[in-house]
């Protein structure tokens, strides 16, 4: 074996070395992408049952207006909601009005028995608890694509290509962090 | 992500590949030789080759679907069990899992569960009705997160692998065995007149060759699935932990599954490993414990609930080398690398119907009626009928107080059954409930176009059920001829 070839062969397998590296800093940036997206989904989602949901709890409690209206009101402003930051103080909103609706509820033993309050009320909590989940693959997406960018030997390759960390989604509101849970106790 | 775990899984599922491919093709040769020593080794061989690539194909393509039949599972949609359907899909995004997996339900009231897949992208995650119904959503979140990490981590496309060409190695041997007690003299038949004397001792050896590959085939392939599944059960449970962040959540799941008792029936030898919790086990055998495939559930829980309000892997490790005494790594290094300590969360609050013998009973036999297609009519009365799939007339009576209950064809065609000569043709697959209309999961979903009956039974105060389970109520001075329900705007038309 010539000098040339060991040495070639060396070459191709650092090569390929590196190469994957890359590959692999592609593939966990796409899925902090996507995370991110999922949470996006799953907000979504939220914004679609509340509607049904009000319907459904007005029929009982229809002296209790003033809830019902700011669940719709903090719906709406979530929709509309355009940066990072307005979006996650107004989906907190919506936590907090759904939060006391499910309050008041409570004193409707009536309306908790409905079938079709207590399959909402599934999704619902079902929704609360995607947004959580979203947001926690999220951020160990985020935490495993950073420890990749900054350890070595990786992080050789991520600064030649300009691979840039990502940030977590940390939540700000202390109430937010209270409140995601849409539930009651009997 | 445990890396190391999951390139582990896929170096061992193509070994195990390789593997039986000459284990398959060893046994061919020596079984070959058996009936024919001149020839038959060739023979054999190539018959164990073909036999092989035929495995593969079949496992690649259908190798799910197998194993779920023999398991006795049946997919289910959405509105069969609504919460089971949402804890997976919680999962999946807490996971980080490409896809969902296909969800079926298994005809049985003992607790347990299985995943399988050969890829993360086409898996499938199976529960018994039994373990649906008993489980709280924080247990059934435990159950099911543990699942998701056995096919994130590519458990299942090692187990996938390895059941299908389990099976095929036990049945090669069993057919061989049962050759040689039923038919001593077979060889004879194929063999040439020129053999004789110093062939026949040959012949002998290459006989108790054959046998004894025959026999310890098996139990090696046995021995190392075996060997393979104990490791992944802990890092199953430690991932399950951290993606649930609440591991109190698996650990009562595990207790509540252990402590049932009802043996599952349609599991076997091949498919017991599979299982979250071994379908035979046995309490204090310690032999079980070696032979076993699992490890004992006493332990997995100590571990678990020994987490100390921590839910990342460090603490897993820490609470595992805590329960066995010795410092072995369990976690690979890339999860103890991951850094942080992950708190627990608190439990979810759901609110606990009463959870006693008859309700959980009554709940797991319904579930398995929904699955197999049953439908649901609440009658007037309170009583809740139970339609079977084939029911032909139009009205149903109701055994307790004889009202006629109107069968509503429209809706029970919508979720999937025929109703009689309403709708006709075959069986319509049940569509999927869409986010955001929730329905309740066993009554037929409510329709604006077919209106519900009643009939007066005199002028006094009368109460009956909209399909809802709204109480609508009709005075004697109630003269119109329809009522609409509140709550489902559906409208009943009233008889006198």
């Amino acid at each position: 074996m010539s000098f040339g070839l060991i040495l070639l062969i060396i070459i191709v397998l650092i090569g390929a070395f590196l190469v994957s590296l890359f590959n692999s800093l592609v593939g966990l940036r796409n899925r902090v992408k996507n995370a991110w997206a999922q949470i996006d989904v799953q907000l979504k989602r939220r914004h679609d049952l509340i509607p049904n949901l009000v319907e459904t709890v007005k029929g009982y409690v229809s002296h209790e207006r003033e809830t019902l209206e700011s669940v719709t009101n903090a719906r709406t402003r979530a929709m509309g909601a355009g940066t990072v930051g307005d979006k996650s103080k107004a989906e907190a909103d919506l936590s907090g009005a759904l939060g006391r609706l499910m309050v008041v509820v409570e004193n409707y033993p009536t309306l908790k028995a409905n079938e079709n309050f207590l399959a909402l009320q599934e999704e619902l909590t079902s929704t609360e608890n995607k947004i959580a989940f979203a947001r926690q693959s999220y951020n160990d997406a985020v935490l495993f694509f950073n420890n990749k960018i900054q350890m070595f030997p990786s992080n050789l390759i991520a600064t030649m290509f300009n691979f840039a960390a990502s940030e977590f989604f940390l939540v700000e509101d202390a109430s937010e962090k209270a409140a995601p849970q849409v539930s009651f106790k009997k | 992500m445990l890396w190391e775990l999951i390139h582990q899984n896929r170096r061992k599922s193509l070994a195990l590949f390789v593997g039986m491919a000459f284990l398959l093709s060893a046994l061919g040769y020596f079984v070959g030789l058996y009936f024919d020593p001149d020839n038959g080794g060739y023979v054999g061989l190539a018959a164990a080759i073909g036999l092989w690539i035929i495995l593969t194909l079949i496992s690649v393509t259908s190798g799910d679907e197998i194993l779920l039949k023999v398991s006795r599972a049946q997919e289910v949609t959405r509105d069969v069990h609504p919460r089971l359907f949402n804890v997976v899909e919680e999962m999946k995004i807490a996971a980080g899992a490409p896809a969902m997996p296909k969800i079926y339900i298994i005809d049985d009231p003992s607790p347990n569960a299985f995943a399988i897949g050969l890829k993360p992208e086409k898996s499938a995650i199976a529960v018994t009705a039994g373990l649906a119904s008993q489980l709280n959503r924080d247990e059934l979140q435990g159950v099911v997160a543990h699942e998701m990490s056995h096919i994130v981590n590519r458990d299942t496309q090692l187990m996938t692998t390895a059941g299908i060409m389990l099976g095929s190695i036990v049945l090669i041997s069993h057919f061989f065995l049962r050759s040689m007690w039923l038919g001593p003299g077979s060889s004879r038949r194929y063999r040439k007149s020129d053999s004789g004397g110093g062939g026949g001792q040959v012949q002998l050896v290459l006989i108790a060759v054959a046998v004894v590959l025959a026999i310890l085939a098996p139990i090696f392939a046995r021995l190392l699935y075996l060997a393979i599944s104990r490791k992944r059960e802990y890092l199953a449970d430690a991932t399950a932990a951290q993606l649930t962040r609440y591991p109190d959540g698996l650990a009562s799941a595990l207790e509540k599954i252990g402590s049932s008792g009802l043996p599952l029936e349609s599991a076997n030898k091949v498919t017991a490993p599979m299982y979250i919790v071994n379908p035979f086990a046995e309490k204090g055998a310690a032999l079980a414990a070696l032979t076993s495939t699992h490890p004992p559930i006493e332990e997995r829980v100590r571990i678990l609930r020994g987490m100390a309000g921590f839910a990342d892997y460090r603490s897993y490790q820490r609470a595992y080398a805590k329960v066995k005494g010795k410092s072995t790594a369990i976690i690979p290094p890339s999860g103890i690398r991951q850094g942080k300590q992950l708190e627990v969360r608190g439990p979810s609050t759901e609110p606990e119907p009463a959870r006693d013998k008859t309700t959980t009973t009554r709940d797991t036999m319904d579930l398995m009626r929904a699955v197999n297609g049953y439908a649901f009519l609440v009658c007037a009365c309170g009583l809740k009928m139970k339609l079977p799939p084939e029911l032909a007339t139009p009205t149903v009576t109701c055994p307790k107080c004889g009202r006629d209950n109107r069968v509503p064809a429209a809706e029970l065609a919508a979720i999937g059954m025929v109703v009689g000569a309403a709708t006709g043709a075959g069986v319509i697959p049940g569509a999927g409930i869409v986010p955001g209309q929730a329905q309740a999961a066993s009554q037929a979903p409510a329709t604006a176009a077919t209106p519900y009956e009643y009939t007066r039974k005199g002028t006094s105060w009368e109460s009956f059920s909209c399909g809802c389970g709204n109480l609508l109520q009709l005075s004697p001075a109630f003269q119109g001829s329809a009522i609409t329900c509140k709550l489902c705007g559906k409208t009943t038309v009233i008889k006198q």
